[in-house]
């Protein structure tokens, strides 16, 4: 029997298909205060002072805290990757106490009996604030007279890594492409907005609440807020979305927390939606200047990244981080002889950045796939060709990049070649020559992105050598139950991903039990001791191997158990379907039977313990990396500057699949976010550090009338870095899409003289390059 | 404060009710039906997506004292007797969900939808699911989904 590979559908859907769901904001205890907080309406002021008097008079309001009141004992929120000797980590309140540094930064809050009073409530809270000056754009940010959002001035951090002799590879360059691309601040916008609920018995805390990262939690809020490690239960029940949003320490937690302890009650804050477009981390953020040296031929001899990135007002857990994912990825799967990445992280009056899907791989391909098709049309070539000509051929993995990375595996060619047949390349070629030809209002253009990415995040050493404050390992543990039943207990903390599915499969194959035999717990530091959580596509490369591991050894375990009741060596024994049996004779016990010997202990090999339970920790040796290659048409109605897209085909190789179906879904969800990067989102502030998509009204997010059906395939090039194979697969998707489909509409309107349309590439955006096209 | 009368779920309730307050809050936060999601504040994402007498509504822009003498279907209701809604099993079936926080919205609004166009073309689907948001699958399943539970949903009508 195998499991791995079959699509299974998933155990979790019927609850969720029922609605019975355990969403944090749906959970009760009693005695249950709410929380609501006051947030700032300036990006930047002095709190000159706050009066909460009369809202404490309110019916039904239990308690008003300002900064002031909690300064003592709110700690600052947590910064776990000072990426630089130079870095500058400014103190960061989860309540303001002296000067708000953005819109929606915590001020005050309010706990009530019930979420409408409290609510209410905070409309009564007076609150004085002297205006400074906003610091919105990352150039001037820069500037030496520009105001300071902090005292230190607005640099965070510089990072400089060469490699390769830049200056030769430049100096007399046939052609040199130079350009400026813009990655906007995203909203990650999950579709359950984020919700806490803290209780205590007085010694311990229990917290749910809405994360990718129950583990991380519980050990920074312990540090934070003092409350000790052991004394702090952190559960993350049914988490509606995450992708890198919910990875995160926030002030609403933290408080939460602190609110509980002050009050002794149980409180619980659900957040609204324009609460959170205002105050979850934001994705994106960077200005980057590419330069990008060939020869005739099209052959890549430097590449030179300069790059400014937009920390927001702070520094939360991974914000520095997020730009140096992508420092080591601008060259994507090209070979070249030099390469120098620069980066600066900014201050600026706006929410805070951090992990967003692809989390500084997105941009950093963004920008390469972009100038590729840049260095096709500057050469006339043909831009699946100028890839050809640059790409690291299959035979010559494992390759080191030039900076510094070993790609274990690959094969662009079957993926790229594959990806042609099923798109009819040449066909939508002819077509668009004949479009142009006839000077139709209505263009198509092609766009392919030819990525990879690191992924599999990561093995430790890499992780601490890059000066980020934890580990990358994983953690599982496996308990056969006395009817032979199994849980699998992971450090993996999904949320919409479907590990107790996959997981289910890994361990069915590896114990020889059925997969309906096998549950998955996970997501409560009380039941799950050790993990690392849920992001960069870490998941099964590395969790997923974690619980491998720990059911070949728990069969290991069950192999001694079996030889001592059948009175044989363990060596004579065979293991197939779930059974042990003595070679060359009938005799035999299955897995499940011995799970009660082990139980009922009456018969143990001598020194063995009464349980088949084993644990393993994983820690991978490289990252991994998937690549895919992805190709989409889009027609271009140049009146109305509207851009639809016609088809989508990608090829991916995530290595070796556990659950295609799963696979499937992750490539087509991550698609559409890219695709909404490209042409519809976009966190916009004004000049006065405004938010002014607050709402899902202004943030525009795909709905199903604005996709294509995906086409969707694969090769399979297995990683060597684990035992699985696998590489990966939740930000593949973003990461190619949001490159195709700029490219596909740059490519329509090339003739047209354009040769960059600014993300997202609304109709108004694109009317505009048309315009400066034709000007 | 009004009195109204609603069943929900084939569950017959009266409650007192501010006049503000909506039908999504008058459900998850009074009657515990936490099954419907909320996901917005202003009436874009779908999530809370419920039937109100046959039709579709987002119960987050409905009053509760619009909903006075009303029967309400959620997501909770519709599985018969244990055995899942056509259109719930054929969304099992083609993963056309992820974390599953738009489903019950997703779902309700596809009933619906499959009711009043029994076989839906794709671009129907898409067009008819607008309203909905759903930030993980990226529709692609969905879609499939739509229309198996169509196929499904018009059998079930046929043997009956
Ligand atoms: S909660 Fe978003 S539409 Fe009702
Ligand atoms: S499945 Fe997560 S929002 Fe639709």
């Amino acid at each position: 029997m195998t499991e791995v590979g079959k699509a299974r559908r998933r155990k979790e859907d019927a609850r969720l298909l029922t609605g019975r769901t355990r969403w944090t904001d749906n959970l009760q205890q009693p005695g249950m205060l709410h929380v609501a907080f006051l947030r700032s309406p300036m990006a930047h002021a002095r709190i000159t002072g706050v009066d909460v008097s009369a809202a404490r008079e309110l019916p039904g309001v239990v308690a008003v805290f300002a900064g002031q009141d909690v300064a003592g004992e709110q700690g600052s929120l947590p910064c776990a990757w000072p990426v630089s000797d130079d870095i500058v980590i400014p103190e960061h309140p989860p309540m303001a106490v002296t000067e708000v540094r953005y819109t929606g930064e915590i001020v005050a809050c309010v706990v009530a009996t019930d979420r409408f009073k409290a609510a209410d409530a905070l409309e009564a809270i007076e609150v004085d604030y002297e205006p400074l000056p906003p610091v919105i754009d990352l150039e001037t940010a820069l500037s030496p007279d520009s105001p300071k959002v902090h005292e230190t001035g607005n640099q965070a951090f510089s990072v400089k890594i060469t490699s390769g002799d830049l200056d030769a590879a430049f100096r007399d360059a046939p052609v040199v492409i130079d350009r400026t691309y813009v990655q906007q601040r995203l909203i990650g916008a999950a579709m359950e907005p984020r919700a806490v609920l803290v209780s205590t018995d007085g010694d311990t805390f229990t917290m749910w609440t809405s994360t990718q990262i129950p583990h991380v939690l519980r050990v920074m809020l312990a540090m934070v807020t003092g409350v000790p490690e052991h004394q702090l239960r952190v559960i993350a029940p049914d988490v509606g979305g995450g992708f890198g949003t919910k990875l995160q320490v926030t002030a609403e937690e933290v408080l939460c927390l602190l609110l509980c302890r002050k009050l002794g009650k149980p409180v619980k804050w659900a957040e609204s939606r324009t609460e959170g477009n205002l105050a979850v981390h934001q994705g994106r953020g960077q200005l980057q200047h590419i330069r990008l040296a060939a020869d005739s031929d099209g052959r890549i001899r430097g590449l030179q990244v300069d790059l400014l990135a937009d920390m927001g007002a702070y520094l939360m857990l991974v914000t520095p981080g997020v730009p140096m994912l992508g420092a080591t990825m601008f060259n994507g799967i090209y070979k070249m002889d030099a390469y120098e990445f620069a980066c600066k992280g900014v201050f600026t009056t706006k929410m805070p950045t951090d992990a967003y899907r692809g989390a500084g791989r997105p941009e950093a391909t963004f920008a390469i796939e972009r100038i590729m098709d840049e260095l096709a049309a500057e050469l006339r070539l043909d831009p699946i060709e100028v890839r050809r000509r640059n790409w690291i051929k299959h035979e010559e993995f494992p390759y080191t990049t030039i900076a510094g990375l070993t790609y274990d595996s690959g094969n662009y060619e079957a993926a790229t070649d594959k990806a042609l047949q099923l798109f009819g390349y040449d066909k939508l070629r002819a077509e668009q020559a004949d479009r142009r030809d006839r000077g139709d209002p209505v263009q198509l253009g092609i766009g392919v992105s030819t990525f990879t990415e690191m992924c599999g995040l990561a093995p430790s050493r890499m992780l601490g050598e890059a000066n980020y404050g934890a580990g990358g390992w994983e953690h599982a543990s496996v308990r056969m139950l006395p009817t032979g039943k199994v849980e699998v207990v992971t450090g993996t903390s999904p949320h919409g991903q479907g590990h107790v599915t996959s997981w289910s499969q890994i361990a069915a194959d590896a114990l020889g039990v059925p997969f309906e035999d096998v549950t998955v717990v996970h997501g409560d530091t009380a039941i799950s001791h050790k993990g690392m959580d849920t992001y960069g596509s870490r998941s099964l490369v590395v969790g997923g191997v974690a619980v491998l591991q720990a059911c070949e050894k728990v069969r290991e375990k069950a192999r001694k158990l079996a030889a001592h009741l059948l009175e044989c060596s363990p060596d004579d024994l065979d293991f197939a379907d779930g059974a042990f049996k003595v070679k060359g004779t009938d005799s035999q016990t299955t897995i499940q039977e011995l799970a009660l010997a082990a139980f009922a202990a009456h018969n143990l090999p001598e020194g063995a313990e009464a349980r088949l339970d084993s644990d393993a920790t994983f820690d991978p040796v490289n990252y991994s990396f998937p690549h895919g290659t992805h190709l989409t048409a889009v027609e271009v109605d140049t009146e109305t500057g509207h851009v639809k897209i016609r088809s989508y085909v990608a090829v991916d190789d995530v290595g070796k699949v556990v659950n295609p179906l799963i696979v499937e879904g992750q490539v087509h969800g991550g698609i559409a976010q890219g695709i909404g990067q490209a042409l519809y989102e976009e966190a916009v502030y004004d000049a006065e550090g405004n938010l002014l998509t607050a709402t899902l009204a202004d943030y525009l997010l795909p709905s199903a009338a604005d996709l294509p059906d995906f086409v969707t395939d694969r090769t399979e090039t297995p990683a060597t870095s684990n035992p699985l194979g696998a590489k990966g697969v939740g930000e593949a998707g973003t990461i190619a899409s949001t490159p195709a489909v700029v490219n596909a509409i740059v490519d329509a309107l090339r003739p047209h003289g354009v040769r960059d349309v600014p993300m997202p590439c609304t109709p108004e955006r694109v009317w505009r390059a048309l315009e400066g096209g034709r000007a | 404060m009004p009195r109204i009368s609603v069943k929900v779920d084939g569950i017959a309730y009266e409650e007192d009710v501010e006049p503000r307050l909506l039908l999504v809050h008058l459900l998850r936060e009074r009657l515990g039906k936490t099954g419907t999601p909320a996901g917005c504040d202003t009436s874009n994402c779908g999530a809370c997506t419920v039937m109100l007498d046959g039709k579709t509504v987002k119960s987050c822009s409905v009053l509760a004292v619009q909903a006075d003498g009303s029967d309400i279907v959620t997501i909770e209701g519709l599985a018969a007797n244990g055995s899942l809604h056509p259109m719930q099993r054929a969304f099992h079936e083609e993963h056309a969900l992820q974390c599953g926080f738009c489903t019950p919205g997703m779902v309700m609004a596809a009933i619906d939808l499959v009711r009043d166009t029994p076989d839906p073309s794709e671009e129907a689907i898409r067009e008819g699911l607008e309203g909905n948001l759903c930030r993980c699958t990226g529709y692609c399943n969905i879609v499939r989904a739509v229309k198996r539970g169509a196929q499904e949903m018009g059998q079930a009508v046929k043997s009956s």
